[in-house]
């Protein structure tokens, strides 16, 4: 039988209240969103906070907005949730892509889109998305709110730059039209963690490759993402021989190692093959959205 | 801590360790032994039971997060005595075999049937996808589950 440890229980009311609370606390305490997660991690005693203060219940984080020209969620919106807004998917489609993909209807009911980035584990579908999406992440500390790309959100397993004492609040995803995005993920089973998977996001110049984001989750990417593979898109014909090598130069960079999901090998093949199928949808997609912009 | 939880429509409220899984508290606490307690890492889904309307694995969250709130188990869905139609299903179409996995079965496709009263096979198998039956091969949740869904409608008619 599994328990956590002894710990403390504080539930927070509003945002203010939360961040009261975990500068009462201090370095012992810890946040507790869905608790998928985290519970977890305290069965095994691989965290062992002295008190959680929950914000699962803080329902102003709970949204999905879309202000001018980005796409705003709210740190607590749950899996499920993300993967039911019209407007994410219809911007975003590597959003919903990706989540179909991530655990089970179950777990996505609970799982929090914070919760999934704060955790950082290497293989987070979300964290490689938004990579590949160059999101801008919104921390909220005692001193005011700060924003971080997505990119240099994360220092390391799970590991990121959520100091003790602040929340994340919110991702923005800025909204380019034109573009197609796309998410691919090999697991060993349904609902299962990646064994590798990878996310694009292109725009296009007539058939020319404008802009590329690639997101690689589980296959050792520093930050999540493939910025050598990227460079290599930028002014190429959208055609499948800029896209193989945009793989290869983005497996060449991973560093996979080997575990119980499979051989290091075999994930850097995963590397490259995901890359190639995710930006080929994701060129795909910004072809058909450039047309009905064309038909308007 | 003191914690009150509304639970299949009766108040309940218990001193209990923050630690406490919902599983645990739901079992040992209120010997409410219809939820089962499987794999304990939230793979299985025999734990599964709703917290207000939404279907929770309660082996990976903390009884005080139900704090406040309505639990609904096994227990509570048959009402005056007539069981509801997923269970007149899984009773029909044979959908159960050992049991161990029937409780968390029942409530993820009552939830689902309340979301989409006229699933496809491919949507029930989607919804119980994050559930592990050693037994029946699923078949047989799957057919029990449309027969609970086609009733159901009949009975709308
Ligand atoms: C069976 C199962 C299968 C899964 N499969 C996948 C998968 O295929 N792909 C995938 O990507 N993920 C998968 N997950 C992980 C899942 O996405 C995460 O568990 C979940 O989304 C984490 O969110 P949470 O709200 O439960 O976070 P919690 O568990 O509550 O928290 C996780 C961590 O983040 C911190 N935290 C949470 N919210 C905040 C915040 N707002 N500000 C600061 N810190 C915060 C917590 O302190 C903790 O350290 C799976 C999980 C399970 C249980
Ligand atoms: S016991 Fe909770 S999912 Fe298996
Ligand atoms: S009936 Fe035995 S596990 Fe499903």
């Amino acid at each position: 039988m599994q328990v956590p440890a002894y710990v403390e229980y504080e539930r927070a009311t509003s945002v203010e209240h939360a961040l009261a609370l975990l500068a009462r606390f201090g370095p012992r305490a810890q946040v507790l969103a869905g608790g998928h997660s985290l519970i977890p991690m305290m069965k095994l005693r691989l965290v062992q906070p002295e008190t959680l203060v929950d914000v699962g219940h803080l329902t102003e984080l709970r949204y999905l907005t879309v202000t001018g020209s980005v796409l705003r969620i709210g740190a607590l919106t749950r899996h499920a949730e993300l993967l039911a807004a019209p407007e994410a998917g219809r911007h975003f489609p590597i959003l919903h892509d990706a989540e179909r993909v991530i655990a089970d209807p179950i777990v996505r009911q609970w799982g929090t889109v914070g919760g999934s980035l704060c955790q950082a584990d290497p293989s987070e579908d979300l964290s490689a998305a938004f990579a590949a999406l160059n999101a801008t992440m919104v921390i909220t500390g005692p001193d005011g709110t700060r924003a971080v790309p997505a990119r240099q959100f994360h220092t390391g397993p799970y590991e990121t730059v959520v100091a003790q004492g602040e929340l994340l609040t919110e991702i923005q995803v800025p909204i380019t039209p034109g573009a197609g995005s796309a998410y691919e993920k090999v697991g060993r089973r349904v609902g299962d963690w990646p064994v590798g998977a990878a996310g694009a996001a292109i725009r296009l110049d007539g058939d020319v490759i404008a802009a590329a984001g690639i997101g690689l989750a589980a296959v050792g990417a520093e930050h999540f993402a493939a910025p050598e593979a990227e460079r290599s898109l930028i002014g190429a014909q959208a055609g499948e021989q800029a896209l193989a090598r945009a793989g290869q130069i983005a497996a060449e960079h991973a560093r996979p190692v080997t575990d119980q999901r499979g051989p290091a090998d075999y994930k850097r093949h995963l590397a490259s093959e995901l890359t190639v199928r995710a930006l080929r949808r994701a060129v795909a997609r910004a072809r058909a959205a450039g047309r009905s912009a064309r038909e308007g | 801590m003191r914690i009150a939880v509304d639970v299949n429509g009766v108040e309940r409220s218990a001193d209990i360790e923050p630690r406490l899984l919902l599983i645990h508290f739901i079992r040992d606490e209120l010997g409410l032994t219809g939820s089962h307690w499987g794999c304990d890492t939230s793979n299985c889904g025999a734990c599964v039971l709703w917290l207000d309307d939404t279907p929770v694995k309660s082996c990976t969250i903390l009884a005080a997060m139900a704090d406040g709130h309505r639990v609904r188990t096994v227990e509570g869905l048959e009402r005056d005595g007539v069981l509801d139609p997923v269970q007149q299903g899984f009773a029909h179409c044979h959908g159960l075999q050992c049991g161990f996995c029937t409780p968390g079965m029942l409530m993820t496709a009552r939830w689902l049937l309340d979301h989409c009263p006229d699933p496809t096979p491919t949507q029930v198998r989607e919804a119980i996808s994050g559930q592990v039956c050693r037994c029946t091969g699923y078949e047989n949740i799957v057919r029990s589950v449309l027969w609970a869904a086609r009733q159901e409608r009949e009975n709308r008619a």
